[in-house]
């Protein structure tokens, strides 16, 4: 249970996938211009990395390690997550059109999302056990839905700010991110695994 | 051999993955008229919202199952319904969209500032800022917030430190009648016939002479004028009736501040800085 906690702590402070490990910066940047898509797009990532990680555990340590294949992990995982997104859309689509709506177009955006390959190889990598790659699953997407958020709001604030020239636009959103990553640099060394 | 068992295990795994997804597309399909593609296609696809409905995929669902009318889409105009009277079958009237028109020609230069307003730039924000930093509290404040909203860049912001309205652009979708915390943008069918009084202000007399030259000042002179009794007062701000409108041009003619104006000749950006020049050539 101590475990799972601090599992639950470091990895949405301590260890955050976007501002500490720098991964999915890239929808980091893009999604983050309005709130409302920002929670959009955490949710998605919630769902589909906890769906992911469940899936590539079970075939890394089911399939891939009795037959010597560990060295197809990346290939493999990459197979996994495009196909089980796709699934998760088909199947969305049909039995909930509202959620199918909401999660919109980031479904199929997070299949090239490196922080959701990012956690299935972590995860396997850390020798977690089922459960744990789990939460270790969710707590990133936690984490990286914190940092979506904290930049939506401060995204939404810049719009309205005075600001020169020169940094309008990506330069101050660049500069906000650097130093967002800089201020999750205060939980360095909190706690470890 | 062991590159057997590698390209075995991914084919494999490839193989499963695809006749699942496949199964599961069989299984789990959803049947999509394919008329509502196609209305969909031939809509703006702007989602502006002007027809009702949650975005353009929602309005062409409602056109293609006959709830929503094909002309309830004001910025797709004449070409949409028709676009979609060809895929619908059967016809449909065709109507003429509005275009924006504000009500406001205070600008910079002829409405005066009771202070520098140096906070957030947005319309919404420095109107609640002890009503505005203009001394006319209903008049245009120009932080544009028509001008961010307009998905079609339709509205600029002029030098004159008021929005303009293209209206070959314009599709009337009224994004920016509903942005302007002001409400001094109305729909209006287009048209170079007809006068309008354009400014918004319900302050007495005195003091819209006060705040900005050009500001109707509720002498009703129009209304005793207008031969076709087309001129009413709303409260301290004459109004007049489009409809009733004979384009005669008397109003013009007796408004001691020039408020009103054809509506062909609606002071441009251009007028409004060749004013202001004369101004400062005339005081210099």
């Amino acid at each position: 249970m101590e475990t799972l906690l601090s599992i639950v702590f470091i990895y949405i402070f301590v260890d955050n996938f976007v501002l500490h490990r720098f991964f999915g910066v890239c929808p980091f940047l893009g999604v983050s211009r309005k709130m409302d898509t920002a929670i959009g797009m955490s949710m998605a990532v919630i769902f589909v990395m906890a769906m992911a990680t469940l899936v590539t555990w079970l075939l890394y340590t089911y399939v891939l390690v009795p037959f010597n294949l560990s060295y197809l992990q990346i290939v493999t995982f990459i197979l996994v997550i495009a196909s089980l997104v796709q699934l998760v859309e088909i199947v969305l689509r049909k039995i909930s059109p509202t959620l199918y709506q909401g999660l919109g177009i980031f479904l199929p955006l997070i299949t090239t999302n490196c922080a959701v390959m990012a956690v299935a190889l972590l995860a396997v990598r850390q020798e977690f056990s089922l459960v744990e790659s789990v939460v270790f699953a969710i707590a990133a997407a936690i984490g990286f839905s914190l940092a979506l958020v904290i930049m939506a709001g401060i995204r939404e604030r810049l719009e309205l700010a005075k600001m020169p020239d020169v940094l309008q636009g990506s330069a101050v959103t660049l500069i906000t991110a650097g130093i967002l990553s800089m201020a999750f640099l205060g939980f360095k060394g909190m706690l470890s695994l | 051999m062991l590159i057997v068992y590698a390209i075995l295990a991914l084919g494999l795994m490839g193989l499963l993955f695809g006749l699942m997804l496949a199964v599961a597309a069989r299984i789990f399909a959803v049947e999509v008229d394919p008329r509502v593609e196609a209305v969909k296609d031939a809509v703006p696809g702007a989602n502006c919202g002007a027809c009702g409905y949650a975005g353009c995929a929602k309005f062409a669902e409602a056109v293609v199952s006959g709830e929503a009318k094909a002309n309830d889409c004001i910025p797709g105009g004449e070409e949409t319904v028709k676009a979609i009277a060809e895929i619908l079958g059967g016809d449909i009237e065709t109507s003429v969209s509005p275009v924006a028109t504000l009500f406001c020609i205070g600008d910079c230069f002829k409405a005066s500032d009771r202070f520098v307003y140096d906070g957030v730039q947005d319309c919404a924000v420095a109107g609640e800022f002890n009503d505005g930093f203009k001394n006319c509290s209903y008049g245009c404040l120009g932080y544009g917030n028509c001008v961010k909203v307009c998905l079609f860049d339709a509205i600029y912001m002029g030098k004159h430190g008021l929005p303009v309205v293209d209206e070959e652009k314009c599709t009337g979708c009224g994004l920016c009648a509903s942005a302007c915390p002001r409400e001094l943008i109305q729909m209006l069918p287009p048209g170079e016939e007809g006068y309008l009084v354009l400014c918004s202000s319900q302050d007495r007399g005195k003091t819209v002479s006060r705040a900005c030259e050009v500001g109707c000042i509720a002498c009703k002179a129009c209304v005793k004028v207008c031969p076709v009794e087309a001129i009413e007062m709303d409260g301290k701000l004459a109004v007049i009736d489009l409809e009733k409108c004979t384009d005669c041009g008397d109003c013009k003619e007796k408004c001691p501040p020039g408020t009103i104006h054809r509506r062909s000749a609606i002071p441009s950006e251009a007028d409004a800085l060749a004013a202001a020049a004369e101004k400062t050539a005339e005081s210099a």
